[in-house]
């Protein structure tokens, strides 16, 4: 496997989102609109990179039997600190995504990858594991806000399309509205997958 | 290189490590972004400050007094009072407790509110923060009104709810009316 293919894995054949259906907690929760998918993209993406990149490296020197342990104090390092760095430089958007950046902790992606990929590859390979999968959740996390940003509010990015009397889909923006939503992005990414695995 | 064994003294010896040079770097960024996050803080409640109340010239943050929960700032002009803002609460909203800055002139009139924090549900609780709602609350002294007591019509008051259920804008009131309360115990100016 070239180092392209660690990269592009991520992004659509082994999708965190629709297809391996990890970290459905912020997937499901923060995607009212499409800056908190951007932002909520690229905090995972920082953790997961910073991660994997430290687990690999440090894959030599963890006994086995602590491994978790000390996966887990690696990744809440990173999170605090894009935490506190996310508070002081971009309140308005560390306060929109308010519990979910201290829970990034606790996403399955990040300690899935440490586990499943970075202890077991070098520290190159483990990077662009991380920035494919990061990446692939931003853009996943994004479409799905964007559905749900349109369809509830009439907006996209904060941009209004419709007027403001024209009444909107309120239920995309409420619970629910993640679940069917995430339901048919996942049915339509079935499709497309047996489509062009059949040719 | 292969893995060490998992021997009590490799264990402890890694996790230690690790757990020393993460705290290390922890701290490090703690130490930069301590003061970024303080004027984060602040430029957000001067901002709201300078929302609520006509213009000052003062620095209101540095003369916050709490009285039950809640922040009254002091502002003035060239030295003469323009008005308290006040930092308060609710704790019935829909989602629980949000965050409101309310202005009050001397004479205990609103001239202004913006909502801080809150998790209301989008799209209906949210609508709290639309001119349609808010404008209500302007130039309102609620000591013209029945009892003192600002109130939605639901409840007898003379507030339009934003929506049917009339949670959030009881909350709002709620909140308002808690600030109202205490500064016209302890900051109006008594005639």
């Amino acid at each position: 496997m070239n180092n392209f293919k660690f990269f592009s894995e991520g992004l659509v054949r082994s999708n965190p989102v629709f297809v391996l259906i990890l970290g459905a907690c912020p997937t499901l929760a923060v995607t009212t609109t499409a800056i908190n998918g951007i932002g909520m993209g690229a905090a995972t993406t920082f953790v997961l990179v910073s991660s994997n990149v430290l687990v690999a490296a440090l894959k030599n020197v963890i006994p086995d039997k602590v491994r978790i342990a000390a996966f887990i104090v690696i990744i809440a390092t990173f999170v605090t600190i894009t935490d506190m760095v996310m508070k002081a430089f971009t309140p308005e958007l560390y306060s929109s995504l308010g519990i979910f950046i201290p829970l990034i902790v606790v996403n399955c992606i990040i300690l899935g990858r440490a586990e499943a990929f970075a202890q077991k590859n070098r520290v190159i390979p483990s990077l662009l594991d991380g920035l494919g999968m990061g990446i692939g959740f931003m853009l996943a996390i994004t479409i799905l806000a964007s559905i749900r940003e349109l369809l509830g509010n009439g907006s996209i990015f904060d941009i209004k399309l419709v007027g403001d009397n024209v009444s909107t889909i309120l239920l995309f923006i409420l619970p629910p509205g993640a679940f069917i939503t995430y339901g048919y992005l996942i049915a339509i990414m079935n499709k497309l997958k047996t489509r062009y695995s059949n040719q | 290189m292969s893995k060490p064994a998992s021997s009590l003294r490799n264990m402890v010896l890694s996790l230690f490590g690790i757990s020393l040079v993460m705290s290390a770097a922890l701290g490090f960024v703690y130490n930069v972004t301590k003061e970024p996050i303080a004027a984060a803080i602040k430029a957000k409640e001067v901002s709201a400050i300078k929302e609520v109340l006509p213009a000052f010239d003062n620095d209101p943050v540095s003369t916050a007094k709490e009285l039950n929960g809640m922040l009254f700032y002091y502002a003035s002009s060239s030295d003469s009072l323009v008005g308290y803002a006040a930092k308060t609460f609710t704790e019935i909203g829909y989602s629980g407790r949000f965050d409101l800055m309310v202005g009050f002139l001397p004479d205990g009139t609103i001239h202004n509110i913006v909502v801080l924090e809150q998790k209301e549900t989008p799209g209906l609780g949210t609508n709290m923060v639309l001119p349609k709602f808010k404008n209500q609350f302007l130039n309102l002294n609620i000591a013209n009104l029945k009892d003192n007591r600002l109130l939605v019509k639901k409840d007898g008051g003379t507030i339009d709810a934003i929506s049917a259920a009339t949670i959030t804008s009881r909350a709002y009131c709620d909140g308002v009316q808690r600030a109202y309360n205490a500064y016209m115990e302890n900051f109006a100016v008594k005639e």
